[in-house]
């Protein structure tokens, strides 16, 4: 089962390499990563999302919490929260296609962020289901690039992942 | 932070003070370009002695045999570069069987840090995976904080190794900052719990005490929790039997009647078997390892698992608990006996249940005085000295009150087998990472902790050679170990594993004539060697090594090369009570 696991960590060098390294010598598979400072900035909020039974998932946070950078974590999936992956995709846009690119984007509430004579550069962002679906209804002929920030998550409601 | 006058110092001279502040005793190490302003303050200052080892892992080892023996960190010094890895080996020995330990490492300055200078390694990044944390000092005033806090990190919770990297410039004498250095710190990451939950503690209690068939195992953590004093005073409250793990030994009296000896692997057969048909055990301070459990899908099939550890994370790694207990094992095991006392007088009838709890003794003695190691001799006869023998001599010669360091192999078994530890952190050994070269460095570390007491180092000929240039800082540090060489030509237990499962195809797990001169060459080291060949001579010399209490002294013992250590479990697809209990007897 996918997990969205949202970690709140110091902002210090190495506390990175260490979430990413546990990952690694554990054997875990990390799909998605984003990370970027919060309002605190001696904090980093980091937001990934792996696969795994609930076994797996309890022995993951386990050693999460044991590293001394990370200061709070919590499983997304556990309750109703919101996800977010923003993409960036430039597609071939010529002739024809331009006008059915801008319906599709449309259609995807996306923007068309840069023009080109034979380009157009698109932003989107959703969960991964909807990026994926975009990608899928662009095809893979037309599309030149696509670069997504991984998820982004937060709970719904009053709950707050606060230090 | 309290309000001490504030001093000026440089970097180096800032390690030099907190070492002090912190109250270390030794400091082992190996100087180099990276840490030359660090050596400096320490030659000024005349503060924390030095031990100069040969080798880094030697340092590493040697503050980790320190620490296993007090129970205090251990401290290593080493430059960057090739001093740093070097230590790697002894830094992932402390990680494995979670030993306090802080190791200081020398890195480039930091204008050169990523240029590939000389001696630059990336010490973070290859420490990450076997310490508890790390730092990167970036500025001499961190180091009272961080050393601090590396310090409080590596003795509190589950202990473990900290590295502190130290770029060369942080540390240059020239610039000065105050110094003030913490009485603790705060890190708003890391709290350790303190005592267990108690709803938890009294499911616990009555489960135990609802128990027929209870088997009480216990591990390192007992040890590094000093919880020691509890785990007895509970066991003998209920009178339920005890097994340690390896690196558990000495937690509960060796020689106690309630001691079934070591479980797993080559565990005691009473052990195992207790275990296996056990219907209750309470886990305390252990990890059921995979050389405890065997197969894990067929671990003690019958058991309801009570688990007590400091470390969530080892809490059903492998092995689920029914009654899961976070928090340190002095505390909930006081609290625990509380809990089996008051269940038991609010009880209606009498618990636990006597009528089974004496059939399941009776059980025990039967399968004890069957095949238990030291109800009989379960070893044969040869024309050579048995390795068995030598350990019981070693017991005989040593009271039973060494401390008893070893290297990785045969001979380790055969030492946890037949030298019953009657106290903690008498026996210290490399459980987890199962680290030759270890034992020797151990047993300086622990000789230098304990000068009046007797350490004696279990080897053999492969190992100590792994760490044989540290008879060289044994001569000047005097510190006089005896060094016991269980000498069969092979790498026995690779030989072992070769006879079992590889048809006796000794694949280069011998060293043919190859093997130096051991009396020449603790001669050369300024030692004493004493050769044994002949099993009539091997109580004197055992106890000649022992007179001579002012020398190391390495004793040379020849002994039957086609021994193997049993019991073994049966592998792969055995469980518990699967053992070979000689080369053709199964269990």
């Amino acid at each position: 089962m996918r997990r969205i696991i949202a970690i709140l960590m110091e902002n210090e060098p190495g506390a990175l390499s260490r979430v990413v390294g546990l990952f690694s010598q554990r054997g875990y598979n990390i799909e998605t990563l984003n990370v970027a400072p919060t309002d605190d900035p001696t904090l980093s909020r980091l937001t990934l999302t792996t696969i795994g039974d609930d076994r797996h998932m309890e022995q993951i946070t386990k050693h999460l919490n044991r590293l001394v950078d990370v200061v709070k974590l919590v499983d997304l999936t556990e309750g109703a929260h919101i996800e977010r992956d923003m993409m960036l995709i430039k597609v071939r846009a010529a002739g024809a296609d331009r006008d059915e690119l801008k319906r599709t984007t449309d259609i995807f509430r996306g923007q068309i962020v840069d023009v080109a004579p034979s380009s157009y550069t698109i932003q989107l962002a959703g969960t991964t289901e909807k990026l994926d679906a975009f990608v899928a209804a662009v095809g893979d002929a037309q599309i030149l690039e696509v670069v997504r920030s991984g998820v982004a998550g937060i709970a719904r409601g009053e709950k707050v992942l606060r230090p | 932070m309290d309000q001490r006058t504030v001093e000026l110092l440089s970097g180096g001279e800032m390690v030099a003070r907190a070492l002090e502040d912190e109250g270390v005793e030794f400091i082992f190490g190996y100087p180099g370009g990276a840490v030359l302003h660090i050596y400096d303050a320490l030659f000024k200052s005349n503060g924390t002695p030095h031990v100069l080892v040969r080798h880094e892992q030697a340092a590493t080892h040697a503050a980790d045999g320190y620490a296993r023996a007090t129970g205090k960190p251990g401290v290593v010094l080493v430059t960057s570069g090739p001093g740093a890895t070097n230590a790697v080996t002894g830094i992932a020995t402390a990680y494995m069987d979670s030993i306090p330990m802080v190791v200081f490492s020398g890195q480039v300055a930091t204008h050169l840090i990523g240029e590939d200078a000389f001696q630059e390694t990336d010490m973070v990044g290859i420490s990450r995976p076997i310490v508890k944390h790390s730092f990167m000092v970036r500025h001499a005033s961190e180091l009272p904080t961080t050393i601090k806090k590396a310090f409080t990190l590596a003795t509190t919770g589950r202990p473990g190794p900290v590295v502190i990297d130290i770029p060369k410039d942080i540390t240059r004498p020239d610039e000065k900052f105050e110094y003030s250095y913490p009485e603790s710190v705060r890190m708003r990451s890391y709290a350790p719990s303190q005592k267990g939950h108690s709803g938890q503690t009294r499911k616990a209690a009555k489960l135990l005490l609802s128990a027929k068939r209870p088997m009480i195992y216990s591990g390192g953590g007992v040890i590094l929790g000093e919880g020691s004093d509890e785990l007895i005073a509970l066991a003998r409250h209920l009178n339920y039997p005890v097994t340690n793990t390896l690196m558990g030994l000495g937690a509960f009296p060796g020689t106690d009647r309630q001691f079934l000896g070591m479980l797993g692997m080559h565990g005691f057969y009473e052990a195992n078997m207790a275990m296996h048909n056990a219907d209750v055990i309470l886990a305390v301070g252990a990890r059921f390892d995979d050389r405890v459990t065997n197969t894990v899908s067929k671990f003690c099939p019958g058991a309801r698992i009570i688990h007590i550890d400091i470390d969530p994370a080892s809490i059903s790694k492998t092995v689920s608990a029914h009654i899961p207990i976070v928090g340190p094992v002095k505390a909930v095991l006081t609290d625990l006996l509380e809990q089996v006392k008051s269940t038991q007088s609010k009880a209606e009838e009498t618990l636990p249940d006597a009528g089974a709890l004496a059939r399941w003794w009776s059980q025990i003695e039967e399968w004890r005085s069957n095949h238990g190691l030291l109800t009989g001799r379960r070893y044969g006869e040869s024309d050579y000295i048995m390795p068995q023998d030598v350990i019981r001599s070693l017991y005989r010669a040593t009271d039973g009150d060494a401390y008893v360091t070893s290297d990785v192999g045969q001979h380790q078994m055969f030492a946890a087998q037949y030298y019953p530890f009657d106290k903690p952190r008498r026996w210290i050994n490399s459980g987890g990472l199962g680290t030759m070269g270890f034992g020797l460095p151990a047993a300086m570390g622990v000789k230098l902790a304990f000068p009046e007491a007797e350490v004696a180092c279990v080897t053999g000929e492969g190992s100590i050679q792994m760490n044989i240039q540290e008879l060289s800082t044994c001569r000047q540090y005097n510190t006089p170990v005896k060094i016991v060489n269980l000498r069969n030509n092979y790498l026995g237990m690779v030989k072992q594993w070769q006879d079992m499962q590889y048809e006796g195809r000794y694949a280069m797990s011998t060293y043919e004539d190859s093997l130096p001169d051991f009396m020449k060459l603790v001669e050369a080291y300024g030692h004493v060697g004493i050769t044994v060949r002949d099993k009539n001579d091997l109580d004197a010399a055992m106890d000649e090594a022992f007179a001579l209490r002012d020398r190391l002294v390495f004793l040379d013992v020849y002994v039957d090369p086609m021994e193997h250590v049993y019991p073994m479990h049966v592998a792969p697809n055995g469980s518990m009570k699967d053992m070979w209990l000689s080369k053709s007897e199964r269990s």
